[in-house]
C-alpha cells in the first residue's frame, strides 16, 4: 500500500516538474497520434507498449542499440521485443516472424535491410513487410535544424507518399530474352486513400498547400489517375490549397527554391526521390526521420531507408534520425511528454558543432552524441525518484 | 558576286533535292544581306567546293525561337564557323488518316545533314497531336540524351563547382507510352527495358567519357526495387564497363544520388541511365546550374543528331528582344564539338561564358537588363577580338 501511494506520489511529482513548454516539441509543430483502430493494435501491458525492433543491415544495429539506451535514461514506458530480420536471413520463417511480431504489438521500430539485388531469389524484406502490413502512407517531415550546416535554413515541407503500389509493385517479367518488362500499377482506391490522409494532415495541423506530383504528360493514364484522384478530394477541403507539378520540375524547384513547397503529395518513386532530395537539402540522410503509417500498424525508420553500409562497425554514423522517429513513435503512442524530452535534447545537442558527426561536418563520434544527450536528459528526469527508495 | 560564289559553293558540294536547293539559296541571300547585327566574316562562304563546310538543319521553334536562333547564327558568323544552316518548320501536318504527322521536310533535310539544331517547341493543345520533341526522337532514333552541366561563373547558384553530364537512355524505359486499364480504377503502365537500348547508351557513355577526359561513369539504378529491369540495365552497364577499363565505373542508388547530389555535386562525373531516372536528375542538375535557360543538351541518334535548348517557347516575351540565347548557344557548342569542330566551339563558348562572367551586359534572367541583340553583340564582338 505505502509502497503502491509512494509510486503514485512519484508518477505524480515527475510529471508535475517536467512539464514539456512549447519549445520543447523541438522544431515540431504537429504530432501523429494513433487512430483508434490503431490504438486497439497496439499491445500495451501493465502501462508499458511493447514495440518491436527490426534492427536490419548496416548501422542499424548499433544505433538501435542507443535508441533503446536513451530511452532508458528517460524513462520511456517502452519494451522491445527484438526481431532478428536482416540480408542474412532469407528463410522466409524470419520475414513471417517479424510480421506476425509486429501485427502482435501494433507498432514497430526498424533499420534498412539492404537488398542483394544480384541475387535472382532474394526479395526485397523492406518492401515485403510494408505491403504485407499495408502501410499505405510513408511520412517523412523535413525542416532545418537549428544549428547544422545546410544550404538553406528555412525549409518546412512534409512529404506524403503512397507506400505500397505504383512502381514498386514488384510485377516484372522477362517478354522475350533481352526485353523486361515492369508493371507500374496505380489504382484510383489507393490514390484516393492517400490523397485523403494529405489532405486530412494538412487541415489538422495548419498546412495551407497540398502539391500532387506527378508526370502525367507522359504517363498519361497511371498518373493522370493519380492526378484526377487528388483533384476530385481537393475538391472536399475548400481551405486547402491545392496545385500540381510535373516531377522534373518539382525536382528543378526543389534545389533551386524548396521554400515554396508546404505539402507533396505523391506516387511511390517521385517521393522516394524527392524525399532523398529534401533530406539532402535539410543536412543529409541521418538526420531526418520517417514513418509508415497504414490502418493498423505503424513502422518507424530513418526518411531516407539508408542502412549506412560503409559506416558499419566505424561509430561515426549519426544517430539523430533514429532517435527522432523514434520520439515521432512515443508520440503516436500517446507518451507526447517524454517524447518532447528526448525530441528537445536531441535537437539541444545536434546544434552544437562539437557534438556533430561527420556526415554533419563535425568530427564527434556517435558514443559521443549519444552521451551528450543523455547528459542533457539526466537533470530533466532527476525528479523520478528513485532516490525516494 | 558573293551570291554567285555561294551558288557555286552549294552546287558542287550538295545532294540536295532541286526543291530543297531553291528553298534555302533565297535564305542564305537573305541572310547574307540581312545580317547587319554582327559584322560578318563571309570569307568562308566564297572558298568554293571546300569540304569543311557543313550544312545542318535549324529547327528555329517557336515563341522566342526564332530570335535565339538566329542569334546562334549571327554568333557562329562572327566566329568563322564552316556551318550552313537549313531552316526547317516543323509544324504538324494532318495526314491523309487525319493524323497530325511532322512534315516530310524534316526528313528529308536530317537525311542529308545528319546533325540539328533545335529551339524550344510548343506541341499544339488539341487531339491528334503528339509530342513533337517525342515524334523528333523516335522518327531518328535519337538513343541518347546527354545534358552537360557546368556551374556558369557569373552566374551565382547555391551549388558551386558542379561539372557533371548526365546520359539519359531516350527511347524506351517508362516513356514507352504502353498503359492499360485492367478494370475502371486500375491503371497499369509498363516499363521497358531492352538489352540492346541498355548496352547502346552505356557504349556511348564511356566513349563520351573517353572522348571528353571524364574519368568515372555512374549507373544510377533502382535494382533494388526493379530488380529485372534495372537489374538488366545494370548487367548491360557492367559488362560494357569491364570492356572499358581505363574508365572508372561505380554504381549508385537513385535516392543515394539525388541525397548526395543537394550536399555535394562535385563528387558526380558522369552519370548514365534509364530514361525516367534520367529526366529527372538531369533537370535536377539543370537546377543545380541555374536553371533550363543556361542548360544546354544534345540527343544521339544512330543516325545523326539533334541539339537542342530544354526551356520553353516563353511566349510572354516572344518577339521584344529580351530572350536569353544562351542555352541554345552551349548546344550549339556541343554540336560542334560532335562535329569534330571543337576550336570553334571552345571559342565561342569562351566568349560567351565571359560575357556573362564580366556580368555587364546580361539578358533579363541573367540578373541584367540588356536586350538579347545587345547580348549577342557582346559576344560577337568578344569573340572577334
Amino acid at each position: 500500500m505505502a509502497a503502491l501511494t509512494r509510486r503514485l506520489l512519484c508518477n505524480t511529482a515527475w510529471r508535475q516538474t517536467v512539464v514539456p513548454s512549447l519549445s520543447s516539441f523541438g522544431n515540431r509543430n504537429y504530432t501523429i497520434n494513433a487512430t483508434e483502430q490503431q490504438v486497439l493494435s497496439c499491445a500495451k501491458y501493465g502501462g508499458r507498449h511493447c514495440v518491436t525492433l527490426m534492427t536490419g543491415d548496416g548501422v542499424g544495429p548499433e544505433i538501435l542499440t542507443h535508441v533503446q539506451e536513451i530511452f532508458r535514461y528517460a524513462g520511456a514506458p517502452i519494451d522491445f521485443e527484438t526481431v532478428e530480420i536482416n540480408s542474412s536471413t532469407t528463410d522466409a520463417a524470419y520475414l513471417e516472424a517479424a510480421l506476425l511480431s509486429v501485427q502482435r504489438n501494433g507498432v514497430a521500430l526498424k533499420g534498412n535491410i539492404e537488398t542483394k539485388f544480384d541475387d535472382a531469389e532474394f526479395r526485397s524484406m523492406n518492401v515485403a513487410l510494408r505491403s504485407r502490413l499495408d502501410l499505405w502512407s510513408n511520412i517523412v517531415w523535413c525542416r532545418s535544424f537549428k544549428g547544422v550546416n545546410a544550404r538553406y535554413d528555412d525549409i518546412d515541407i512534409v512529404l506524403i507518399r503512397e507506400n505500397t503500389e505504383g512502381e514498386y509493385s514488384s510485377l516484372e517479367h522477362e517478354s522475350v530474352t533481352g526485353v523486361v518488362e515492369s508493371l507500374k500499377i496505380i489504382t484510383a482506391e489507393k490514390c484516393e486513400r492517400i490523397a485523403r490522409y494529405a489532405f486530412d494532415f494538412a487541415a489538422r495541423n495548419g498546412r495551407k498547400k497540398v502539391t500532387a506530383i506527378h508526370k502525367a504528360n507522359i504517363m498519361k493514364l497511371a498518373d493522370g489517375l493519380f492526378l484526377e484522384s487528388c483533384r476530385k478530394v481537393s475538391e472536399d477541403y475548400a481551405d486547402i490549397k491545392f496545385s500540381d507539378m510535373i516531377i522534373d520540375n518539382a525536382s528543378m524547384q526543389m534545389v533551386s527554391r524548396p521554400q515554396q513547397f508546404d505539402v507533396l503529395l505523391m506516387p511511390n518513386l517521385y517521393g522516394n526521390i524527392l524525399s532523398s532530395i529534401a533530406a539532402g537539402l535539410v543536412g543529409g540522410a541521418g538526420l531526418v526521420p520517417g514513418m509508415n503509417v497504414g490502418a493498423k500498424y505503424a513502422v518507424f525508420e530513418s526518411g531516407t531507408r539508408n542502412s549506412g553500409r560503409s559506416l558499419k562497425g566505424k561509430n561515426i554514423a549519426n544517430p539523430t534520425g533514429m532517435l527522432l522517429a523514434s520520439c515521432d513513435m512515443l508520440d503516436y503512442l500517446g507518451h507526447h511528454n517524454v517524447g518532447a524530452l528526448i525530441r528537445e535534447s536531441v535537437l539541444d545537442v545536434i546544434a552544437q558543432p562539437q557534438h556533430q558527426t561527420p556526415d554533419m561536418g563535425g568530427q564527434a563520434t556517435t558514443t559521443d552524441v549519444i552521451q551528450a544527450i543523455i547528459d542533457d536528459i539526466k537533470p530533466k528526469t532527476q525528479t523520478r525518484l528513485h532516490s525516494a527508495e | 558576286m558573293a551570291a554567285r560564289a555561294i551558288r557555286t559553293a552549294f552546287s558542287q558540294i550538295n545532294s540536295v533535292p532541286k526543291s530543297h536547293g531553291q528553298g534555302v539559296l533565297p535564305f542564305l541571300q537573305e541572310r547574307f544581306l540581312e545580317s547587319q547585327s554582327c559584322p560578318s566574316n563571309t570569307r568562308q562562304y566564297s572558298s568554293a567546293g571546300s569540304a569543311s563546310i557543313q550544312k545542318v538543319t535549324m529547327i528555329p521553334g517557336d515563341g522566342i525561337g526564332p530570335e535565339i536562333s538566329q542569334a546562334v547564327k549571327d554568333i557562329f558568323e562572327a566566329a568563322g564557323a564552316p556551318i550552313i544552316w537549313e531552316d526547317v518548320d516543323v509544324t504538324p501536318i494532318k495526314g491523309p488518316d487525319g493524323n497530325f504527322h511532322l512534315p516530310q521536310a524534316i526528313f528529308d533535310s536530317m537525311a542529308e545533314t545528319k546533325m540539328g539544331l533545335k529551339g524550344p517547341l510548343a506541341t499544339p493543345i488539341g487531339k491528334g497531336h503528339k509530342s513533337l520533341n517525342l515524334a523528333l526522337r523516335k522518327a531518328f532514333s535519337l538513343y541518347a540524351n546527354v545534358r552537360p552541366c557546368k556551374s556558369i561563373e557569373g552566374y551565382k547558384t547555391p551549388y558551386d563547382e558542379v561539372d557533371l553530364v548526365t546520359i539519359r537512355e531516350n527511347t524506351e524505359g517508362e516513356y514507352s507510352g504502353i498503359e492499360h486499364t485492367i478494370v475502371d480504377g486500375v491503371v497499369q503502365s509498363i516499363k521497358l527495358i531492352t538489352e540492346t537500348a541498355s548496352r547502346r547508351v552505356a557504349e556511348y557513355a564511356f566513349k563520351f567519357a573517353r572522348d571528353n577526359n571524364r574519368s568515372t561513369v555512374t549507373a544510377v539504378h533502382k535494382a533494388n526495387i526493379m530488380r529485372m529491369s534495372d537489374g538488366l540495365f545494370l548487367k548491360c552497364c557492367r559488362e560494357v564497363a569491364s570492356k572499358n577499363k581505363d574508365i572508372k565505373f561505380t554504381e549508385h542508388y537513385l535516392d543515394t544520388v539525388c541525397l548526395n547530389m543537394v550536399q555535394d555535386p562535385t563528387q558526380f562525373d558522369v552519370l548514365v541511365m534509364p530514361n525516367l531516372y534520367g529526366d529527372i536528375l538531369s533537370d535536377l542538375c539543370a537546377g543545380l546550374i541555374g536553371g533550363l535557360g543556361v542548360t544546354p543538351s544534345g540527343n544521339i541518334g544512330e543516325d545523326g543528331a539533334i541539339f537542342e535548348s530544354v526551356h520553353g517557347t516563353a511566349p510572354d516575351i516572344a518577339g521584344q528582344d529580351k530572350a536569353n540565347p544562351t542555352a541554345l548557344l552551349l548546344s550549339a557548342v556541343m554540336m560542334l564539338r560532335h562535329m569534330q569542330l571543337g576550336e570553334y566551339g571552345d571559342r565561342i563558348e569562351k566568349a560567351a561564358l565571359d560575357t556573362i562572367r564580366e556580368g555587364e551586359v546580361l539578358t533579363g534572367d541573367l540578373g541584367g537588363e540588356a536586350t538579347c541583340s545587345a547580348f549577342t553583340k557582346e559576344i560577337c564582338r568578344r569573340i572577334q577580338s
